[in-house]
């Protein structure tokens, strides 16, 4: 019995792990988007929010955000689907949250006899699971725009699955090479076959296999189908606040911030799944299960705890890093328009996606499975 | 002054001129888009990473380091030119008595109507008249400074410095001889040496 009790512990503690760290990595990116757009174009960004005159570089403005929306008069349109209408923030926001679940963010952690993966879900189809919750969030944004009973709102919803289907395409076809590299579509075990290292025949053990290096042309095409599945600039049409606003018109206080709140949650969740796919995921450089191993032949053995502990934190530092990238995006591109997007989408992600796939299993035949 | 500029036809200047309108070039490396694309994005990192050293220079105590371009404007304030149109105040003789001799020449070019002037008897025989009330209506002024221009008596100037005079009632938009009398002329930095007045009726929120 004590056993089960554990178990439960460490479930739990796993889920809870992945919900605190994409919470507040959400949470945080209000902030983030604020002060990274203000440095980048020449500003200070806001920073008068204080408790006690303790500014802290404007860490409390997501606070006063929460308290101001929560104070905020909940609207419902009189002619709205009432029941779609109050739903659909929490159907964008729960898939948001859900979708990080089978992304892995260290290998494993034994304690004791009990072998722990460090991810939420152990589940051998991790990448299909990620891309349903992510197609399944904008059903939240298409109940939305319908349920409003506002045209701007319907055309935001209907644009907004325009785009997800073109969008969601393009990343399942990106990702078709990656898994035909790495033999798998669980993401702990295409995280782990990264480790290994890249064509040992010509340059040794010095460059790990990450997607990165042997899906190039696959890692442009997902980041860039990637920001569109978030539905932020420059791929913002279902929002387009300077024509139609979007499918969150009608909304305000909580729930309106709950729409801002599941758009940073995508954002978190694609870059987890970038730096799965195609930077390592928890993979350190030359690190092993025991220790460093580097390739000129020195080694350092390292106690498990401090292994997985520097496992978690390069997860971390390449989610921040790749999070950093799509901010740098949202502020540099404007908005494409909407048969830009689409062609773009259909027309340039897509064929060039196939491409890769066919190239990918050339590429696989000649070199062997050994590369 | 344009014309003794640019003898060229109004409507031809030259910087409108190039390159804007001939069909945007489009090789097939700017079609693909992507690398223009890295370097927009080389742009803006490039602004990113300078800033950030430079804002981590300031925090570290290097005060000529600017990672920004803002005025943290309630506590910094740029210098304000020296013909910069403020808040108007009343000029005193040496014995204090404004300076004004109620000619109602202000009154009459207002372009607001925003100055009301009700005149009296000076009690010196050498000096015509004296204004016994002296309201301006902020809440009317355009501020466009023809009341100093038209004061035979150099009474009126707009020259404290003083810019934050809002209200939350329009009776507080409504300065009197007294206040306008009280104000002082701003420093040759432009920043205002008489403390901002608050007349009756103003509500006062805040620091």
């Amino acid at each position: 019995m004590t056993a089960t009790a554990a178990d439960f512990g460490i479930a739990f503690a796993r889920v809870a792990f992945v919900m605190m760290f994409i919470l507040n990595l959400g949470g945080l990116l209000t902030w983030v988007e604020r002060k990274q757009s203000a440095i980048m174009q020449d500003r200070i960004g806001a920073n008068r929010a204080s408790i006690l005159g303790f500014r802290i570089m404007g860490l409390f403005h997501p606070l006063a955000d929460a308290i101001k929306m929560l104070t905020k008069e909940d609207f419902l349109p009189a002619r709205a689907d009432r029941f779609l209408f109050k739903m659909a923030p929490f159907v964008s926001v729960f898939f948001g949250l859900v979708a990080f679940a089978s992304i892995p963010f260290g290998d494993t952690l034994r304690l004791g006899d009990r072998v722990i993966p460090l991810q939420a879900v152990t589940l051998n189809v991790g990448v299909l699971y990620v891309f349903a919750m992510l197609s399944l969030g904008v059903y939240g944004v298409m109940m939305a725009g319908w349920s409003s009973s506002n045209n701007f709102a319907l055309l935001g919803g209907q644009r907004a699955a325009a785009l997800m289907i073109s969008a969601e395409i393009a990343i399942g076809a990106s990702i078709m090479g990656v898994i035909m590299v790495y033999g798998s579509l669980d993401l702990m075990e295409i995280v782990r076959a990264q480790g290994a290292a890249l064509l040992p025949r010509v340059f040794g053990a010095w460059i790990p296999a990450w997607g990165l290096l042997t899906q190039p042309l696959a890692f442009i095409l997902f980041v860039t189908a990637g920001i569109a599945a978030t539905k932020r600039i420059p791929f913002d049409m279902p929002e387009g606040e300077s024509e139609i606003i979007g499918y969150f018109v009608e909304y305000s206080g909580m729930k309106f911030g709950m729409f801002a709140m599941a758009d940073f949650l995508e954002t978190v969740v694609i870059a987890g799944l970038t730096t799965s796919l195609f930077l390592g995921g928890w993979q350190v450089p030359y690190l092993q299960p025991a220790g460093f191993a580097f390739p000129w032949g020195a080694t350092l053995h390292l106690p498990q705890a401090v292994v997985a502990l520097l496992q978690v934190g390069a997860f971390s530092l390449k989610v921040v890093v790749m999070i950093f990238i799509m901010m740098l995006v949202r502020w540099t591109l404007p908005r494409f328009r909407y048969d830009q997007a689409m062609r773009l989408g259909w027309l340039g992600l897509f064929p060039l996606s196939i491409l890769n796939i066919v190239m990918t299993g050339l590429v696989l035949l000649l070199v062997g499975s050994d590369s | 002054m344009t014309a003794e500029r640019s003898p060229r036809p109004p409507g031809t200047h030259p910087r409108s001129e190039p390159a804007s309108r001939a069909p945007l070039p489009r090789s097939p490396l700017q079609r693909f888009y992507l690398r223009e694309v890295l370097s927009g994005l080389g742009l803006t990192a490039a602004h990113f990473f300078r800033n950030m050293r430079l804002h981590t220079a300031r925090a570290l105590g290097r005060k000529d380091a600017h990672g920004a371009v803002t005025i943290q404007y309630p506590e910094e304030r740029r210098p304000y030119s020296p013909r910069l149109r403020s808040l108007h105040r009343l000029v005193r003789r040496e014995d204090g008595s404004p300076r004004c001799v109620a000619c109602m020449m202000c009154e009459t070019v207002c372009p607001a109507r925003c100055i009301y002037i009700v005149a009296d008897e000076h009690p010196n025989p050498e000096i015509e008249k004296m204004p016994a009330r002296f309201d301006i209506d902020l809440g009317k002024c355009v501020f466009c400074g023809f009341c100093v221009e038209a004061c035979p008596e150099d009474a009126i100037r707009m020259d404290t410095g003083i810019l934050e005079f809002s209200s939350y009632s329009r009776g507080g938009m409504i300065y009197t001889k007294e206040t306008l009398l009280s104000l002082e002329p701003a420093g040759p930095d432009g920043v205002p040496t008489s403390p901002v007045p608050i007349p009756a009726g103003r509500t006062v929120v805040g620091p």
